[in-house]
């Protein structure tokens, strides 16, 4: 791999720190959804809602804005992968756009049917997200058949495989982990008791599909080790991903939560430049033919705009930092329920 | 059907739903800061309660705004990916800084404005209300600065040949201030203060007609009918810079708007028509002659552009924009007088005594929301066939990987979702409605927010 630090490659890596935030944010927020049928109480479901209720669209504006800058560094990335993944792009929508009515809808109303169709939907969508998002992710590693023109050539039977079922399924059991170890932190009581157990679940569930997916990695798509065997320095990367799964579960069974989340947030950033590694330098990769693969080059916007990009997210990524960490500050500590909750 | 048609028809749709939510809330906006800061300044509570009024049915269209808005980030590269490839280069980036600069913000404060009652000061509750209201309003600014490049295209040098070709900026700041940004803006921000002023009568009338809430419905009234007489009369005035600007940069869209056919003559205004596309007339209609003349160059006689001067490949559908663009001027004017006369009703103090204006006023609600739809769809049609004004056609724009069975299922099931969603928005909007603002004295003392106020009286 050549390595040049180049504007396309900033940008690269920038939109991987927007999505590595979309997915350690929202990432938490989806896990919360992904138990919450177990919930079984009226007002314990509404404190489950309420731990994210601040929060959550401001995180899902992580994945809007890289969806965004994607489009304005790698257009034809944009456009290849979402009228390529046409019909799962659309369920995805389609969750989201569930996922957050449901949020907002449920406890508008008093009777149980209301409460219960807005849960289901809630939960569902929730899963079906970690898992679309899990799907589309498989297929980067796999690859998929593009032309010459940069365009899909396949169907939506195409897209999945057992391979990227297992990426799908790890990314549910993931955001399960990460989810409930933040419920615990927000929980009290006889809640987080029961959140508490369920994290310890899925932090076993989650190592498990952690390994058969690398073993899989590994003998089925060597390719993805390339950059690393190249470049011994990025073994680092490794280590630190092991280590943060380690002591995320280490913790979890402590039941020392505030650290669990601190490690589950690395466990993500750290899966995501693995995978970041794993690719560079392309975007998507074409197979059978690969020289039409797309990378940060020939899917780049002009040299002028990446530049403008720059300085846009120059000035404007700070202030998004700062009054991100200001409202996670305002609403820290143990969910309550008041007369403006859900 | 075919795909071009299918994916029209989706994206009208998507975009005309969503766009039932953010005019809402950027006007609702203005008004939460103003009532808010009314409170703040005069300590009456109820202006407080009427603030939580509104902040609950705020966060209510704000909700299906987002839902909606997420379909349309990502509708470019699904249903338009070759217009996508053609644009990203200075499209993008508007999408981009509309995500850093506008949302992050709202959906940031949003939190403060709806949860943080109790959690912080009174006056941090205020700059996060304003905070929500610049942020909607700012991502009004960057969506229509990349809609007004498309309609007009400025600071960019075309790359590649064919299909291959694709717009790079050369400018950043031209492709923002393109020739058509500023009318635009300005008209789309005033309709959407209108939907939210509009809301605000609408439902405060409806109070005051059933005896209910009564100080605080006339207060809001007044409120309102400020913001309303301002937004309805800066409206005609941006609308009429539009329609300048139009002439200058669209002279096609321009005839369409008025069905004018013949390129020597002068050009007529009609009040109202029925466009005969084939045979060239208007029928049925009633016009001031020379007036679009007078309107856009100060002469009467002066010859404007007609449809006869493009080829009949390049000519939007004719009809469809003449009364779209109609009707719009005409809700406009209506609401100009709606606005006016509440204004003199309120200085004669008979606002609450003249039933059938209160009448009027609980369904004003529905104009500004048919024009700022008639608004877009006359702009959006009247670009037609182009997508990219002059430089690509809509039907060479489509993404090449989609066919017409995968649209037809996407289209279908939002549809369904849509009306869905619709009904439920409005059987939630009512129940708000009928239950009404907490009584002042109903409000829990549990509010860090209220505490201190008291304390401060004390
Ligand atoms: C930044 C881009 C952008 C923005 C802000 C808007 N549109 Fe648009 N619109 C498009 C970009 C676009 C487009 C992608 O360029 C379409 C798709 C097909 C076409 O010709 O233009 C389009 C088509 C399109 C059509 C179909 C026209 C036709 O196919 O004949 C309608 C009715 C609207 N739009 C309505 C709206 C409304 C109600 C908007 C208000 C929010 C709006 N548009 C904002
Ligand atoms: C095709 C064009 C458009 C796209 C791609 C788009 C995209 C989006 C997205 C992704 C969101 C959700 C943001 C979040 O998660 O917080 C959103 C919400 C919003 N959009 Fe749009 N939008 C479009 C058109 C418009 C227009 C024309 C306006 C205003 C004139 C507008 C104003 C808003 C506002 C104010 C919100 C916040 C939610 C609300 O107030 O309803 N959008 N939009
Ligand atoms: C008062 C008389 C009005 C005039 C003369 C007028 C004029 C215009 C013109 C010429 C356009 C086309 C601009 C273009 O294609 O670039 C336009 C578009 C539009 N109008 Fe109006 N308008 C009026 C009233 C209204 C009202 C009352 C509303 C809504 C409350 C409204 C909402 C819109 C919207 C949303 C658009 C599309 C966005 C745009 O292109 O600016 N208009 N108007």
């Amino acid at each position: 791999m050549e390595f040049t630090f180049d504007l396309n490659t900033i940008w690269f890596i920038l939109i991987g720190i927007l999505l590595s935030g979309y997915a350690i944010l929202d990432g938490f927020d989806l896990g919360v959804g992904s138990v919450y049928l177990l919930i079984k109480v009226d007002d314990n479901r509404r404190l489950a809602l309420n731990s994210i209720g601040p929060v959550w669209d401001g995180n899902e504006v992580w994945l809007v804005t890289g969806g965004g800058a994607l489009f304005a560094a790698f257009p034809h990335v944009y456009a290849t992968v979402f009228s390529g993944f046409y019909t799962a792009f659309m369920l995805l929508l389609f969750m989201l756009i569930f996922r957050a009515v449901a949020i907002e809808f449920r406890s508008k109303q008093p009777m149980k049917w209301w409460r219960n169709m807005w849960d289901r939907f809630f939960s569902i969508a929730s899963i079906l997200i970690a898992f679309l998002m899990g799907i589309a992710l498989g297929n980067i590693v796999t690859g998929i058949p593009l032309g010459a023109d940069m365009e899909f050539a396949g169907t939506f039977l195409d897209l999945i495989s057992p391979y990227t079922v297992l990426v799908g399924i790890t990314t549910v059991a993931l955001f399960m982990m990460h989810g409930t170890i933040y419920l615990t932190l927000k929980t009290e009581d006889l809640l987080q008791g029961l959140v508490r157990k369920w994290s310890k679940n899925a932090a076993i569930f989650f190592i498990i599909c952690f390994i058969t997916l690398t073993g899989a990695t590994i003998v089925f798509y060597p390719k993805m080790t390339d950059n690393l065997m190249n470049c011994p320095l990025l073994f680092i990367a490794v280590i630190l991903n092991l280590l943060a799964i380690v002591y995320t579960v280490r913790e979890t069974y402590h039941s020392q939560e505030s650290r669990a989340f601190v490690f589950s947030s690395l466990v993500i950033l750290t899966l995501m430049i693995l995978f970041a590694i794993g690719i560079f330098p392309n975007l998507v990769l074409s197979d059978p033919n690969p020289e039409f693969s797309l990378n940060i080059y020939n899917a780049a916007s002009s040299q002028k705009t990446l530049k403008i990009m720059l300085i846009i997210a120059g000035i404007g990524m700070p202030f998004v930092l700062a009054y991100t960490i200001t409202i996670y500050r305002i609403f820290r500590g143990k969910v309550k329920l008041e007369s403006t909750s859900y | 059907m075919d795909v071009e048609i299918l994916a029209r028809l989706q994206f009208a749709v998507t975009i005309g739903f969503h766009y039932i939510y953010p005019p809402l809330s950027i006007g609702l906006g203005v008004l939460l800061v103003i009532m808010e800061g009314m409170f703040l300044k005069t300590g009456n509570k109820v202006y407080e309660t009427m603030t939580k009024f509104w902040v609950k049915i705020f966060s209510l269209t704000f909700a299906i705004g987002v839902a909606t808005g997420i379909v349309m980030e990502f509708e470019f590269g699904t249903n338009w990916a070759t217009y996508s490839r053609y644009v990203g280069d200075i499209f993008g980036s508007a999408l981009a800084a509309e995500g850093i600069f506008a949302f992050f913000l709202e959906s940031g404060f949003l939190a403060i404005l709806v949860f943080g009652w109790n959690k912080v000061s009174p006056k941090m509750h205020f700059f996060s209300t304003i905070m929500v209201a610049l942020g909607s309003m700012l991502s009004a600014v960057w969506i229509v600065v990349a809609n007004s490049w498309q309609q007009t295209p400025a600071g960019y040098h075309i790359v590649g040949e064919g299909m291959q070709a694709r717009a790079e900026i050369t400018d950043f700041w031209e492709m923002v201030f393109n020739p058509s940004s500023i009318d635009r803006l300005t008209h789309v921000l005033s309709g959407c203060w209108q939907a939210g002023a509009f809301l605000v009568l609408s439902v405060s009338a409806y109070y005051v007609l059933k005896n209910r809430h009564i100080d605080l419905s006339l207060k809001s009234i007044k409120i309102a009918l400020i913001l309303a007489a301002f937004a309805s009369l800066f409206q005609l005035y941006t609308g009429h810079q539009s329609a300048i600007g139009v002439s200058e940069t669209q002279p096609a869209k321009l005839a369409a708007l008025e069905a004018h056919y013949d390129s020597s003559a002068a050009a007529a205004l009609y009040l109202f028509g029925w466009v005969e596309d084939d045979q060239q007339e208007v029928k049925f209609g009633v016009a001031i002659p020379g007036l679009l003349s007078f309107l856009i160059s100060g002469d009467f006689n002066h010859p404007v552009t007609g449809l006869n001067a493009f080829d009949p490949a390049d000519r939007p559908p004719v009809n469809i924009v003449f009364q779209t663009y109609h009707l719009m001027v005409a809700i406009g004017f209506a609401l100009i007088g709606i606005s006016l006369l509440g204004l003199f009703l309120w200085q004669r103090k008979r606002l609450e005594k003249t039933k059938w204006y209160l009448y009027i006023l609980v369904f004003s609600v529905l104009l500004p929301q048919a024009a700022n739809q008639l608004g877009w769809i006359s702009a959006e049609v009247g670009r037609q066939p182009w997508i990219v004004y002059n430089l690509l056609r809509t039907s060479d724009a489509l993404s090449k990987a989609v066919d017409a069975g995968q649209v037809l299922f996407s289209l279908i099931l939002f549809a369904i979702i849509y009306i869905f969603l619709f009904a439920l928005f409005l059987f939630l909007l009512n129940n708000k409605i009928q239950h009404g603002p907490e009584r002042a004295d109903e409000l829990s003392s549990e509010y860090r927010y209220q505490k201190t106020i008291v304390n401060k009286g004390r």
